[in-house]
């Protein structure tokens, strides 16, 4: 065991895939020498060779669509997207050719490559380096999207992604890459080191994808969530004294409804949280699928939390963030008596 | 604004959009296209640097001149035995295009897409690679497979999307795959399989390997930014890729002007890129082929990269969707200035004294029954709509290599739809 931050835990994963499988290669912009703008690939040239970690140009639709020619090659690559706002260039390799890859051609060729981004807001990154754009790809058929919220799942997490046979899109909530931030930007946040999290294997582990984590049970109230705002909600959830439980998704698809539908038939109630624009946004799918499963055990409407329908604004950053404020009025609307008896 | 009194004395701007020299009614004359002399164009060393050969990227080369003989330092020098199973390759896919655009107008097939008048750029190219060198084509490369002798019946199944098509029905007609063949499955997004291309050659590289890659697109896609995203992967990582841009004139209904093409070459984008470009005559078998091992020799003695326009024609519609005569003369397929490939290599053969009338006719015919029999053969696996030849679970298979739940519920409830269909079928 080894205390790591989120950075430190996904440099270990990929240190530990590359160690295992000599298929696997690591690139992107500024990722080789200088090891990627935020580190998470730090010192993997150096000790694998410039040809399995390497900068490339500043094109993304280059990045991936040269990830798919290396995977059927042969090759697992991971490639890095510097900022998830920037993947729309590659967004056609994505959609049109990985994800369809092994469908098109009934299995004969794959695109088991992973693509790594840093996403969401909460750093005043503006609109060009804040966004979550997890629900575009929720929504392409021949993709998993996984987001961890720990340094010990995001090990785990990466490491199953890139051993996955299927083209998987890793979010990396950059707002926790050096702790578990909580919502209240205006106190310093609380390091890794203090979280039991922040105990990472140093060894080779695999945390399964479609598996979520209950990382608090409680019998009032389903709150589902991923990526930093589990920290937000378990924060907020703490504060106010509701008995709920906080489920961390990990993996948006495959999701797993059953730990879903366990719970909310047991608590009747349920909140859903991101931090991504509300309409169309992965909560719109959450609410539709828990209403199929549970309507009948539900004592209240399902409330979404969520971004706001903007870009997101530098400067206003902090009224855009679903934080503390947001969380609590929407916990009194989905806690409130809706019987009509006092 | 014109009201802007500063600027009062300014001339109007003025957008200028591309309009092609001849449509449907004009007569076509292509006099004004340059055509250089057959043997003209200097062969540089393949280890020549890129900036030591810019004038191939606003050259031509060809090997087959007028008088049908091969000349100048491009001449392959291939032996008669190649060069009638080259020519046996393009008119059996000849044949085969005219075979399944009938069975398209038959109702067999949904579409139909032909590569009539560049075989060349193809086959030729085919039988320079190695046989275990990875192609990404566009969809006219059907002349890939044919040339590596692939099962003629395996691509009609593909065509009919019937019981035996290796790719369960998923794919449009003529969107092959075969893994087997070195041939990448085919997307209908154009020049996505560029930059993968190079992908697959950076690969290649990387594991120390021997094989390189080559991939095909039309002038009118190399307007996409994979396009551009593939030439700027290959020249910085030196990848050994062949990047062919197929300049058919056409696509769809836009010329080529709308690409670029009024501007300058299209290999000259290797110019900017500095790689390798070499502009060839794509009706001259010869001329490909030679242009094709140029690179393919590069390539594999790790000096990267090359460019190369095969400057053809399009001698019928984008597909069997399309209708041409709508929007060009008519006459542009027989006025083109680099003629028929088919005919061109026919004619060297017969000049060399290897090749008669007779003999081609008899290939002809032999290369139509041998369509026709596969036609026959595929038939029996099914054609499109009469049955749904895949189980219905297929459509659910591959989108994962393992089935998720989500996907799994939504099988349960496409079958239930179809037991309802089936009840309703029955009460009526």
């Amino acid at each position: 065991m080894t205390q790591m931050n989120m950075i430190q835990a996904i440099n270990s994963a990929m240190d530990v895939s590359m160690q295992r499988d000599d298929n696997v290669c690591v690139f992107g912009e500024d990722v080789g020498f200088y090891g990627g703008v935020f580190r998470a690939t730090a010192g993997l040239q150096k000790k694998y060779g410039k040809t399995r970690a390497f900068d490339t140009p500043i094109n993304e639709c280059g990045i991936i669509g040269v990830a798919v020619g290396m995977a059927a090659y042969g090759l697992k690559p991971v490639a890095e997207i510097q900022f998830a706002d920037y993947i729309y260039p590659g967004l056609d390799q994505l959609v049109s050719e990985a994800a369809r890859l092994r469908y098109r051609s009934a299995g004969e060729f794959t695109a088991p490559i992973t693509v790594r981004s840093p996403f969401g807001g909460g750093i005043f990154g503006g609109q060009t380096h804040s966004q979550s754009p997890e629900s575009i790809f929720t929504h392409v058929c021949g993709i998993k999207t996984v987001i961890p919220s720990t340094p010990y799942d995001a090990k785990g997490l990466l490491i199953a992604a890139i051993e996955d046979p299927d083209p998987v899109v890793f979010f990396e909530p950059k707002r926790i890459y050096n702790g578990p931030f909580d919502g209240h930007y205006d106190t310093p946040v609380t390091p890794w080191a203090k979280h039991p999290a922040s105990q990472v294997p140093d060894e080779h582990y695999v945390i399964p994808l479609g598996k979520a984590n209950i990382v608090r049970g409680g019998g009032d109230l389903t709150i589902l969530c991923y990526g930093t705002m589990v920290h937000v909600v378990m924060d907020s959830v703490k504060t106010l004294g509701i008995d709920a439980e906080v489920i961390d998704l990990r993996t948006l698809l495959p999701l797993d409804m059953d730990t879903i539908e366990a719970s909310v038939k047991k608590t009747g109630r349920c909140m859903v949280v991101h931090e991504a624009t509300r309409t169309s946004g992965f909560g719109a799918e959450l609410v539709a699928l828990v209403q199929e499963r549970c309507f009948y055990h539900l004592e209240a409407p399902i409330e979404r939390v969520t971004g706001y329908d903007t870009p997101y604004p530098h400067s206003l950053e902090w009224a855009y963030f679903p934080g503390p404020v947001r969380l609590r009025l929407a916990i009194e609307r989905v806690m409130e008596d809706v019987s009509g008896e006092v | 604004m014109a009201s802007d009194k500063k600027r009062r004395n300014l001339p109007s701007l003025e957008l200028y959009v591309p309009e092609p020299k001849f449509r449907p009614g004009d007569e076509a004359d292509f006099s004004d296209v340059e055509v250089l002399p057959a043997g003209e164009t200097r062969r540089p060393d393949t280890a020549a640097a890129h900036d030591e050969m810019h004038d191939l990227a606003y050259g031509l080369v060809r090997v087959l001149g007028d008088d049908h003989k091969a000349v100048g330092p491009w001449d392959p020098k291939l032996d008669p035995d190649t060069l009638r199973k080259m020519l046996r390759a393009m008119a059996l896919t000849r044949a085969f295009d005219q075979r399944m655009f009938r069975a398209q107008r038959q109702g067999k097939t949904s579409f139909y897409m032909k590569c009539t008048g560049e075989e060349a750029v193809a086959i030729a190219a085919t039988f320079a690679l190695d046989r275990d060198d990875m192609t990404f084509p566009s969809y006219r490369q059907q002349g890939i497979l044919i040339a590596r002798d692939w099962s003629l019946v395996d691509m009609m199944n593909q065509v009919y999307s019937n019981s035996k098509d290796r790719l369960k029905g998923r794919q449009l007609p003529i969107m092959y795959s075969t893994k087997q063949g070195g041939f990448f499955s085919i997307s209908g997004n154009l020049a996505t399989q560029f930059p993968q291309a190079v992908g697959w050659a950076m690969a290649s590289a990387a594991k120390g390997d021997t094989r390189i890659a080559a991939s095909w697109t039309g002038e009118g896609s190399s307007a996409e930014g994979d396009f551009h995203s593939a030439c700027t992967f290959a020249a910085v990582y030196k990848a050994p890729v062949i990047l062919n841009v197929v300049n058919n004139q056409w696509a769809i209904s836009s010329f080529s002007g709308f690409a670029g093409a009024e501007a300058t070459t299209f290999a000259a984008r290797a110019v900017g890129y500095g790689i390798a470009g070499l502009r060839v005559d794509g009706n001259d078998a010869l001329a490909v082929y030679a242009a094709t091992q140029w690179a393919a020799e590069r390539a594999r003695t790790n000096k990267g990269p090359t460019l190369i326009e095969h400057f053809t024609y399009r001698a019928e519609g984008h597909s069997t969707s399309d209708d041409p005569s709508q929007y060009r003369s008519a006459d542009e397929a027989a006025e083109w200035p680099l003629g028929d490939p088919i005919a061109r290599l026919k004619n060297h053969l017969i000049a060399l004294g290897e090749w008669d009338e007779e003999r081609q006719e008899a290939m002809d015919k032999e290369c139509a029954e041998q369509v026709k029999t596969a036609a026959k053969q595929a038939e029996k696996n099914g054609i499109l709509g009469h049955g749904l030849h895949q189980p219905l679970e297929t459509m659910f298979e591959d989108v994962f290599e393992e089935m998720p739940p989500h996907l799994r519920k939504q099988e349960q409830e496409m079958l239930a739809e179809n037991r309802a269909a089936n009840n309703v079928a029955k009460t009526r």
